[in-house]
């Protein structure tokens, strides 16, 4: 039902190339009960900037065609944490409306669309399923002073992509093993050792970002 | 920012990305991360294998009625904006995680004594790992004690040494059942801690040992 995603106008004043890597899907993507295969069609979507078309002009559509790919994959993530249909299906809703009301907080230069809808879900899904509360660190200031250079939102896009591709090289015990942890199938003791992931580059990026906005609070704090 | 010295270990940045902690365990993690970019920036990036995960998972029908229930519930929706500046907190020394769980200032803090000066308050989790704030006077010594399971020491004040080293505002100490150790107080200034196990301490001295069950440590 949620097969196909409408073409998009993304006439945004802050565009991201096309095809970056918010948007890239493995190999392995799996179809849809309708059969029809989403990967090449979300390649091409945008998801940084239809989440600035949510922050800056509260964009229905844009709020819809983000929905529609990632509610079916949200709702399989809550199913395998151990939801049922309903239970998944209202975690969903409260996720996506979530991303709706929090979307300025979400920083591109820290964070794929992916990425940092996988963490309000993760949040989500200890606060219902697990009943317990989820100590956050500290958010940081993030507003127009602190706006990212397009070409860190570019790299970080791009770091994650060249993620998914690593990831999805890893011999597949190792990748399930990943995907249990992150789908909340196994305990903290379960993992024997760390992973090994390759998470060298990215961190980089990120701790550049980070840099970037101590550098606007430190400014802020001299006035 | 920079002068810490002591970080997470890479399986807890696993573990806390994917979100497999205790309650207690994320408070001391998340407290950490509030003061050191590098475990912030290694936790970001472990967050992007789990968008990763999100991104290439199956996918399973969601029925019309939630996405119209999502429309809905947007349109009554205020958007939440970014902080334009952390507020300043009324008590530099605690990170935002931990204010929640005291109320804002240490000074606040209903402590308890241990004896020798030693002072603790245990902070309300969920029981599968416990979290309890630590003074312990300059100069002095906590009792010789090993772990059953894992001991997360982070310090808000001051700072202690023992044989792993000295850990100074910011650094984490990630003491392993096989640690057996007697952290002193540095000499300078009362040092507080946020101390997170996952089982119960097991102390050598015979006094300690007895006073454990009402001590609750």
């Amino acid at each position: 039902m949620f097969g196909s995603l409408e073409p998009l106008d993304t006439c945004d004043l802050r565009p991201v190339a096309p095809g970056s890597a918010a948007g890239h899907v493995s190999v392995k993507e799996s179809k849809g009960k309708n059969g029809l295969n989403t990967a090449n069609v979300s390649e091409q979507v945008d998801w940084v900037a239809l989440l600035m078309r949510i922050r800056d002009h509260r964009d229905e559509q844009a709020f819809i065609t983000v929905f529609r790919h990632f509610a079916p994959r949200l709702k399989s993530f809550l199913i395998r944490s151990g939801a049922d249909d309903a239970l998944a299906e209202e975690c969903v809703q409260e996720v996506m409306t979530t991303v709706w009301q929090k979307a300025a907080l979400f920083d591109p230069s820290r964070a794929s669309v992916a990425t940092w809808i996988f963490t309000i879900a993760r949040n989500k899904r200890i606060d219902v399923l697990r009943r317990q509360k989820r100590p956050e660190p500290e958010d940081l200031p993030w507003g127009p002073e602190a706006e990212p250079a397009q070409e860190d939102v570019l790299g970080l896009q791009q770091e994650t992509e060249h993620l998914s591709q690593a990831l999805a090289a890893l011999p597949e015990k190792q990748r399930d093993l990943i995907q249990k942890a992150y789908f909340g199938d196994m305990t903290h003791s379960d993992i024997a050792e760390s992973t090994g992931l390759p998470l060298g580059t990215i961190k980089s990026r990120i701790r550049l970002a980070l840099e970037r906005l101590r550098h606007v609070m430190d400014r802020k704090d001299a006035r | 920012m920079t002068t810490i010295k002591h970080h997470l270990t890479d399986d807890l940045i696993f573990a806390y990305s994917a979100g497999l902690l205790p309650e207690a365990v994320n408070l001391v993690v998340a407290s950490h991360i509030s003061m050191c970019d590098a475990c912030r920036a290694a936790v970001e990036a472990h967050d992007a294998v789990g968008g990763s995960m999100i991104e290439s998972a199956d996918t399973v029908d969601v029925s019309d009625a939630c996405l119209d229930g999502a429309l809905a519930m947007i349109r009554g929706l205020e958007p939440i904006r970014a902080p334009q500046a952390v507020a300043k907190p009324r008590d530099a020394r605690v990170p935002q995680p931990l204010r929640d769980y005291i109320g804002g200032s240490l000074d606040d803090v209903n402590w308890r004594p241990l004896g020798m000066g030693v002072k603790q308050a245990i902070l309300p989790t969920s029981s599968d790992a416990s979290a309890r704030l630590l003074y312990i006077p300059a100069g002095t010594a906590l009792p010789d004690h090993g772990h059953k399971g894992m001991e997360l020491t982070l310090v808000l004040q001051g700072a202690f040494s023992d044989d792993d080293g000295y850990f100074a505002r910011g650094d984490i100490e990630v003491a392993d059942t096989h640690v057996d150790h007697t952290p002193v107080a540095d000499i300078s200034e009362d040092c507080i801690c946020l101390a997170v196990t996952d089982a119960p301490l097991r102390f050598k001295g015979l006094i300690p040992r007895l006073a454990q069950p009402f001590f609750r440590i």
